[in-house]
């Protein structure tokens, strides 16, 4: 009896812990403006589950504040609004890129310098935390390389 | 029989160089543009600004320029940079002419948007970058001038908020005539094509 109970209490650790794993992120880079400008910060997340999981809230120890939004220049007005959360389909990718979601890093507890790695930890919909090791980027970056 | 034929043959030569004539006029004077040409939609370029060194400025200072009008604010950390970014490597694609280029990014966010800001702001994207301010007054009457809009969203609680903004780019000639339009979705080789053109346009008169 306790030898099942403990199977089980097993089973659903590691059934919990299978859904945070099967989010990854990847190509993390911050685009640092002057003085202490907000900047963006774009990833790219992999679900590999076979279920939907959603990124619900952003936080980084760099940043007095991390909010997820979106922009969008739809009718020729450039825009942004604040997201709740962002569904990665089971098998699916989304990336948080230039001119769509991304993360708004604003007030930096410290001057963020082009080279720096930059942890922001995300909270997904199961209530797992995701870190990730973003890289600052000068203002006129393409991405986390170029 | 025979004759219809060869009176046929004599007519579709002459349409066919009469078409061939007026291709050849057209290519002349009508340059090629992959962008919105805008040519005589659009008023000339004119403002009294504030530049990023804290000098006023009008339209008329950048004269002998082609410039690259773009609206927008600091605090924006995702499209004006994305557009900046853009423009940056444009001109570095553009190579020599692009020193008869100048961006101009025109604040829309006056309360926040002081010139040593915007200096910093638009150096860090490109060198060939103005920054400029103005009243609440005189933006609004660039954009209305240009028909682009802009509104200040609410406070978001913190004593921040977003502007939104019209994201179109605006290009005019040397002598200050709007020429073309852009949106930020416009492709990095149709720019720098367009620009070649009215740069080399520019330095034969």
């Amino acid at each position: 009896m306790m030898v099942r109970t403990i199977a089980a209490a097993l089973l659903v650790a590691a059934g919990t812990a299978n859904a945070a794993d099967t989010v990854t992120a990847s190509a993390g880079w911050i685009r640092v403006l002057p003085g202490s400008l907000p900047a963006g910060g774009y990833v790219v997340f992999q679900n590999t589950g076979d279920r939907e999981v959603a990124i619900v809230d952003a936080e980084s120890p760099a940043y007095g504040m991390a909010m997820i939004h979106r922009s969008s220049t739809e009718t020729g007005m450039g825009r942004m609004e604040m997201v709740d959360r962002v569904a990665i389909p089971p098998k699916g990718t989304v990336a948080f890129s230039p001119g769509g979601y991304h993360v708004m890093l604003e007030h930096p507890t410290h001057p963020v310098t082009p080279g720096e790695p930059v942890q922001v930890i995300f909270t997904l919909s199961d209530g797992k935390k995701l870190p990730v090791t973003f890289v600052a980027r000068p203002a006129n970056a393409n991405g986390p390389k170029d | 029989m025979k004759h219809i034929t060869r009176r046929r043959v004599r007519l579709a030569l002459l349409a066919l160089l009469a078409l061939v004539a007026l291709v050849g006029c057209q290519r002349e004077p009508q340059p090629e543009w992959k962008l919105n040409d805008v040519s005589g939609h659009l008023p000339d370029l004119d403002f009294r600004l504030t530049d990023d060194n804290g000098k006023a400025v009008t339209g008329a200072d950048f004269r002998g320029k082609v410039t690259v009008m773009y609206f927008g604010y600091t605090h924006c950390p995702d499209v004006c940079p994305l557009t900046l970014t853009q423009l940056h490597v444009v001109l570095d694609r553009l190579g020599a002419p692009a020193d008869r280029v100048r961006i101009l990014f025109v604040s829309v966010d006056p309360a926040r948007d002081t010139p040593a800001i915007m200096h910093a702001y638009v150096n860090a994207f490109d060198k060939r970058a103005v920054g400029l301010v103005g009243s609440d007054r005189d933006v609004e009457a660039l954009a209305k001038r240009y028909r682009s809009a802009f509104t200040r969203e609410p406070d978001r609680g913190d004593g921040n908020y977003e502007v939104s903004h019209s994201s179109a780019i605006y290009i005019f000639d040397g002598s200050g005539k709007a020429r073309l339009l852009a949106t930020p979705s416009a492709s990095q080789d149709d720019i720098v094509h367009d620009l070649h053109l009215l740069t080399s346009m520019e330095t034969t008169p």
